[in-house]
């Protein structure tokens, strides 16, 4: 071997990794591209090219979209939110019951009617930050597992909202605060949420705690960063996003029901996972669970536009979030055998 | 009855162990990544015999018995159990061949009794192939009876005081009827009492044939008990001598005596004033009375071994693990350290022992490590990070440093041990400490990268800061230092000069 071989083996490497989400935007791409095949192969006609589809698809999944930006935050921060689903179904009861129109003669609250649509907003808000309160105060300070945590308030909060009307729905809310679900709303919120959460995440000092910490708690707490304090927010500001998906879920159908948002937790958790957050903490991003959610869309539209039985649609949604698991679970081996 | 060609085979077999011992091996070599934790090494064990396995901290004792217990698999080198050379595939494979190894931590099963976990694989069945708990608690209640143990054999584990869970271990590795029996600095936990329980019990197993091999620190112990010893050095082999022919200071001597090189390049800087005192720190049943000075411009060197609770005092000096008594005075002004955070205020930065567990972020690139520690006490605005600011002062101090990287982006976890070191170096130089504690600052990292720091260290200490360094390393502690504290068990066991320090001294202060 010459000197030469050796400088320039030596010389160090320019070449700059292509982001993680390049990856999954090529998945995304491939799977489209496997439902047009499909779409011309047994329903004669494009998959991808009808406005209407896209518009519906993009609809269905910003709800939970938005759930998912605060769960990729916690488990970014090395825990998981269960609770997120039962926070919907609470807040759209709380909220609407706030919204209600005087015209409604059977109002929860016949004395708080026709009120602006901030103060059912900000109601909802404030009583997703105290189940994230609850939830963060468990985690950070009586160190139980986040999952046993959230799963708790999971049931509890759930429980909350059936016993707050006694079972019984609410309706008729005010123009104000229908709107916030009406039209494309849901989609413009996501991206607004997004947008604030991915600026958050990468240029803020909020944002380097949450991977620090999900990176390794224990460096995190000697940097001097206070640890609980960080998670108690990371949990509060999920719950919020949980809370803020629930007033549009309501709003959009323009009732509340106990039972709403049942297992979004779990969707919104498979959105960030298939975007490449990873369940061990410390490693994702917002826009990756972006294009997860739209994954998520393509498969449940493209399922549908097959004509695939609804029953079907659920099974393989499980068996592809585990192999969202399985395919981080193989990279981190991967990693650790490299290095 | 056995036949002829039967009793011809078991001489055989005793005319090896007579001469070749029990387990005796030879040409053992092992390496990890990076690391040569065992060359060439031997040893034999007779049986009816205790064999003392004395060594420094990283000399590779620990190492070779995971070996002999089938933890790890050697590169290299030949075991013979019995005369016969075998292969220990897993810890399971020992134990059926006739090893058995009472781990330092304890591996007991908390929430079973202690009969369960004495018997567990082999629990005596009844005739519907049943656990026979009654007969289970009888062969428990002998095995006691035969060591000597009062315990009750239906108690839970996790009701039980740590010496008695030892006792239980050791109950557990005597009922496999073992040849060999491993035994990792088992008084580390127990109160002289216990520790005169656990020779009886020593010397009975002695009696009865048993070889076992005994890992210890204290040198005490070793003349009580020990038939003879074997010293390593560096993963190499030192020596095998008779427990009855040495003294003490050659044993020391064989632990430490290596050369030491040049390679240090510390210079004698102005020493200026105190900076840190330290009054009785005590943390209860962790360190005690713990009193010492640092001044500007100085190094103060932390030696001790295994089990000195010199990391915890760093830990309660930064913080992390507050100590509960005593006082901490900086510019001569008491202060309280709880957190991090508040140490961080006072001008103190803490490079931990542990790279991976409490150093670095593994999954984030080299910047983001770097700037973890700036970033919770300044540069940021409004909330945001001022990043071009960050990442200049980050380059810069890569740079100064020599971390070996493509670039700041770079996942740390691609990185050599030494380039990891250099960040975490560089994460809390960002902070301009005046007090730096380094726990094994050159631990586990190529002989280059070692004297980079090593000059790194003592530019610092000119420029004025005061260092607190804790290392393993003798020749390190003696080439670095202006002044030694050395501990023992959580107690100051005194200082040492510049001038007057080498190795000797500091071990015998150390082991005490």
């Amino acid at each position: 071997m010459s000197s030469q071989d050796i400088t320039a083996r030596s010389a160090p490497r320019t070449h700059r990794k292509l982001p993680a989400e390049v990856n999954i935007l090529l998945v995304l791409i491939g799977i489209a591209l496997v439902f047009e095949i499909l779409g011309w192969i047994f329903q004669g006609q494009s998959f991808l090219l009808s406005w209407n589809r896209l518009k519906i698809m993009i609809l269905q999944v910003s709800v939970i979209g938005i759930i998912a930006v605060g769960v990729t935050q916690v488990i970014i921060s090395g825990g998981i939110d269960l609770s997120s689903g039962s926070v919907v179904g609470a807040v759209a009861m709380v909220a609407m019951s706030f919204a209600q129109v005087s015209t409604y003669a059977r109002a929860v609250y016949p004395a708080l009617t026709d009120l602006p649509m901030i103060l059912p907003l900000l109601i909802g808000l404030a009583f997703g930050a105290l189940v994230g309160l609850i939830n963060g105060w468990l985690i950070a300070y009586t160190k139980i597992p986040p999952f046993i945590a959230t799963l708790g308030t999971m049931v509890t909060v759930r429980g909350f909202a059936k016993w707050y009307t006694k079972g019984q729905p609410i309706s008729f809310p005010t123009e104000g605060f229908a709107w916030i679900g009406s039209g494309m709303m849901p989609v413009v919120i996501f991206i607004l949420v997004a947008a604030i959460f991915h600026v958050a995440m990468k240029y803020t000092r909020y944002g380097k705690f949450t991977y620090a910490i999900g990176a390794n708690a224990q460096a995190a707490r000697v940097s001097g960063i206070d640890v609980e304090r960080h998670l108690v927010k990371v949990y509060v500001i999920a719950a919020m996003l949980a809370a803020l998906a629930g007033m549009v879920v309501a709003a959009r159908g323009q009732t509340a029901q106990a039972g709403m948002g049942l297992a979004y937790e779990l969707d919104a958790i498979a959105m960030a996972v298939i975007g490449g957050v990873s369940l061990n903490g410390g490693r994702g991003s917002i826009l990756g669970t972006a294009i997860g959610m739209i994954i998520f869309g393509v498969i449940i539209s493209g399922f549908t536009f097959l004509r695939l039985d609804a029953y079907y649609q659920e099974m393989i949604k499980g068996a592809i979030v585990v192999a969202a698991v399985v395919a981080d679970v193989h990279r981190q081996r991967k990693r650790r055998k490299t290095s | 009855m056995v036949s002829p060609r039967t009793a011809a085979a078991i001489d055989r077999v005793h005319a090896a162990i007579d001469r070749e011992g029990v387990l005796s091996i030879t040409g053992i070599r092992k390496e990890f990544p990076g690391v040569l934790a065992l060359d060439d090494v031997q040893l034999r064990i007779r049986p009816g015999t205790v064999h003392a396995l004395m060594g420094e901290n990283g000399a590779g004792k620990s190492t070779l018995m995971k070996i002999i217990a089938g933890v790890y698999q050697p590169d290299a080198g030949e075991i013979r159990l019995r005369g016969q050379v075998v292969a220990l595939r897993s810890p399971l494979d020992a134990l059926e061949q006739g090893i058995s190894m009472i781990h330092q931590e304890l591996a007991l099963m908390n929430w079973m009794t202690v009969a369960e976990n004495i018997w567990i694989r082999r629990e005596p069945k009844n005739r519907w192939g049943l656990i026979d708990h009654a007969k289970m608690a009888q062969m428990t209640a002998d095995l006691f009876a035969r060591l000597n143990i009062r315990l009750d054999p239906r108690a839970q584990v996790s009701e039980l005081t740590v010496a008695q869970k030892q006792m239980v271990e050791i109950a557990k590795a005597v009922s496999h009827n073992s040849d060999v029996l491993i035994m990792d600095e088992p008084t580390s936990a127990l109160t002289e009492r216990e520790v005169d329980h656990l020779f009886a019990i020593i010397r009975d197993l002695r009696q009865r044939g048993i070889g076992i091999v005994y890992i210890t620190h204290k040198m005490n112990e070793l003349f009580e008990i020990a038939d003879e010893f074997t010293v390593f050095r560096d993963g190499k082999y030192v020596g095998t001598h008779n427990a009855k022919d040495v003294t003490r200071d050659d044993i020391i001597r064989m632990m430490v005596g290596r050369e030491i090189t040049n390679m240090f390049p510390k210079v004698d800087c102005p020493i200026g004033d105190t900076i840190l005192e330290v009054r009785n720190l005590t943390l209860p049943g962790v360190f005690h009375d713990v009193s010492f000075t640092l001044r500007r411009g100085e190094i103060l060197g932390l030696a001790g071994l295994v089990g000195s609770k010199r990391s915890n005092v760093a830990e309660a000096l930064f913080g992390v693990t507050p100590a509960e008594s005593g006082e901490i005075l900086i510019d001569n002004q008491p202060v309280t350290i709880a957190t991090p955070a508040q140490a961080m205020a006072h001008g103190m930065a803490f490079l931990t022992e542990d790279r991976k567990e409490t150093g670095c972020f593994l999954t984030l690139d080299c910047l983001e490590n770097i700037q973890s520690a700036l970033i919770t006490r300044s540069h940021v605005k409004y909330g945001f990070v001022q990043q071009a600011a960050v990442t200049r002062l980050a380059e810069d101090m890569a740079r100064t440093l020599r971390v070996k990287t493509p670039n700041l982006q770079e996942t740390v976890e691609n990185l050599s041990g030494g380039n990891q070191q250099k960040l975490l170096i560089a994460r809390w130089l960002l902070t301009k400490p005046r007090i730096l504690i380094l726990d094994e600052p050159t631990r586990g990292i190529d002989v280059g990268a070692k004297s980079e720091i090593h000059r790194l260290i003592t530019e610092l200490a000119a420029q004025g800061v005061a260092v607190l360094m804790i290392s393993s390393e003798l020749p390190e502690v003696l080439g670095m230092s202006d002044r030694i504290m050395v501990m023992h068990e959580g107690h100051v066991s005194g200082f040492l000069d510049r001038a007057e320090a080498d190795q000797v001294k500091i071990m015998s202060l150390a082991a005490k």
